[in-house]
């Protein structure tokens, strides 16, 4: 029952999660907080594995947290359920709709879509960043705000802000490479005890 | 067209077996070798689909992006789904896409199988706090990027606005938004799309009218309006 769950869940981010790649984080923010297959804190960990290993991101995510659930048949309930849906939509497109793109009620919706996608990225990114910085085992109203800051992630996040978009000779480098990055600065600087 | 026919007219079941297991190889490969997803595949694509294998045009690739970046599901998954159905049909689409998404199946499990077993190391603990701050700034940089292509005048600004926020602080499924988008994008659209039709219906109405009146009675136009 788990597998065809797995797979139910996964089929409807599929079918909803328009524009690749970190569309689908909001769908497995709610997922994870609706089924309780997974913390806010575990989905972060999966991006992070999800970005530092080849194939597309959303695959990925749905192999992770379907392995995470229920081993290898997991994973692959998830990601068949995750790609189901556009097999699906690519094969009808194929079939029956060559201009697709050009179709002037697609780029109507489309227009609208691709903010809404942005939308909802920037709210999940949102609970991400306040769960690394603000963790939740702390009482804010007990400690104080200034307390309850994870400072020693704030500053790591800041450097990487300045050297990921500012400074010229590491703008370019792929994320993998802050991904080790902060790892060794993790375990140097013994990130776990804020 | 001419390519798929050739193989079509000379279907031995081996013959068409090779040619599944090699969308399957390829595809594999493009899945093996891409990090991140995306745009990053496209010019491994170009290299295996178009220069070695002459499967597809430069043109058909792009157009394959764009359909796929309106269209729900990963951008590679739907260009494999695309090469593989014109190659070899519904199977080959199937087969093309299983691919595609193989070698992430395989590496996500052997790599996920380890976390989950030593997550409980400090080493680890710390490691994955450093790299929590680290992909922050990731999600952070990719909105970014995404913002240029998805907001380009007010109304693109309003809705980020009011689906980030509402998104953020309502207890709603992000299906909602996409739905309710979809609807604020169709709708206009499709009254404008009428209101179209209706005036060039008009327009022509009035266009032959106009001609029919000028040849019968060129004498009198002014006799028409009464």
């Amino acid at each position: 029952m788990i597998l065809l769950r797995l797979f139910w869940e996964f089929f409807k981010t599929g079918l909803f999660a328009v524009g690749g790649g970190l569309a689908t984080l909001p769908f497995l923010s709610r997922m994870g907080a609706t089924t309780g297959w997974f913390t806010q804190t575990q989905l972060t960990d999966m991006i992070a594995v999800s970005e530092s290993t080849p194939g597309p991101l959303g695959e990925n995510m749905a192999t992770y947290v379907g392995f995470t659930i229920a081993g290898i048949p997991g994973a692959i309930a998830a990601t068949l359920g995750l790609t189901t849906p556009s097999i699906i939509v690519i094969l009808l497109i194929a079939a029956f709709l060559r201009n697709f793109q050009d179709n002037h009620y697609v780029k109507a919706i489309f227009a609208c879509l691709r903010p809404t996608s942005t939308g909802l990225i920037a709210a999940a990114g949102l609970s991400v960043a306040v769960m690394t910085f603000l963790p939740g085992d702390v009482d804010v109203a007990k400690v104080g705000l200034a307390a309850a800051i994870n400072w020693k992630a704030v500053l790591l996040a800041a450097i990487l802000l300045v050297l990921t978009r500012v400074v010229k000779q590491t703008k370019k480098l792929h994320p993998i490479v802050w991904i080790l990055i902060s790892a060794v600065v993790g375990i140097v600087f013994d990130f776990a005890k804020a | 067209m001419l390519q798929y026919n050739k193989y079509d007219s000379n279907t031995i079941g081996a013959d068409s077996m090779n040619e599944l297991w090699e969308l399957f190889w390829v595809f594999a490969k493009i899945g093996v070798m891409t990090f991140g997803g995306g745009y990053a595949m496209l010019p491994m694509m170009q290299r295996e689909l178009v220069e070695n294998r002459g499967w597809i045009t430069d043109e058909e690739l792009l157009d394959y992006f764009a359909i796929a970046q309106c269209t729900p599901g990963v951008i590679a998954v739907n260009t494999a789904t695309f090469v593989g159905q014109k190659r070899r049909g519904v199977a080959g689409g199937i087969i093309a896409t299983l691919g595609v998404i193989f070698p992430s199946l395989v590496i996500i499990c052997a790599l996920a199988g380890l976390i989950n077993r030593f997550d409980n190391l400090a080493v680890v603990q710390n490691a994955f706090a450093g790299i929590r701050a680290c992909v922050c700034v990731l999600i952070f940089n990719a909105i970014c990027k995404l913002w240029k292509g998805s907001v380009k005048n007010l109304l693109g600004f309003i809705i980020f606005l009011t689906v980030a926020v509402a998104s953020y602080f309502l207890d709603i499924s992000p299906a909602v938004f996409v739905l309710i988008a979809a609807i604020i994008g169709a709708v206009p659209e499709f009254i404008r799309t009428r209101k179209d039709i209706r005036a060039s219906q008009g327009a022509r109405a009035d266009a032959s009218g106009r001609t029919h009146a000028d040849k019968q009675e060129p004498g009198k136009k002014g006799g028409n309006e009464q």
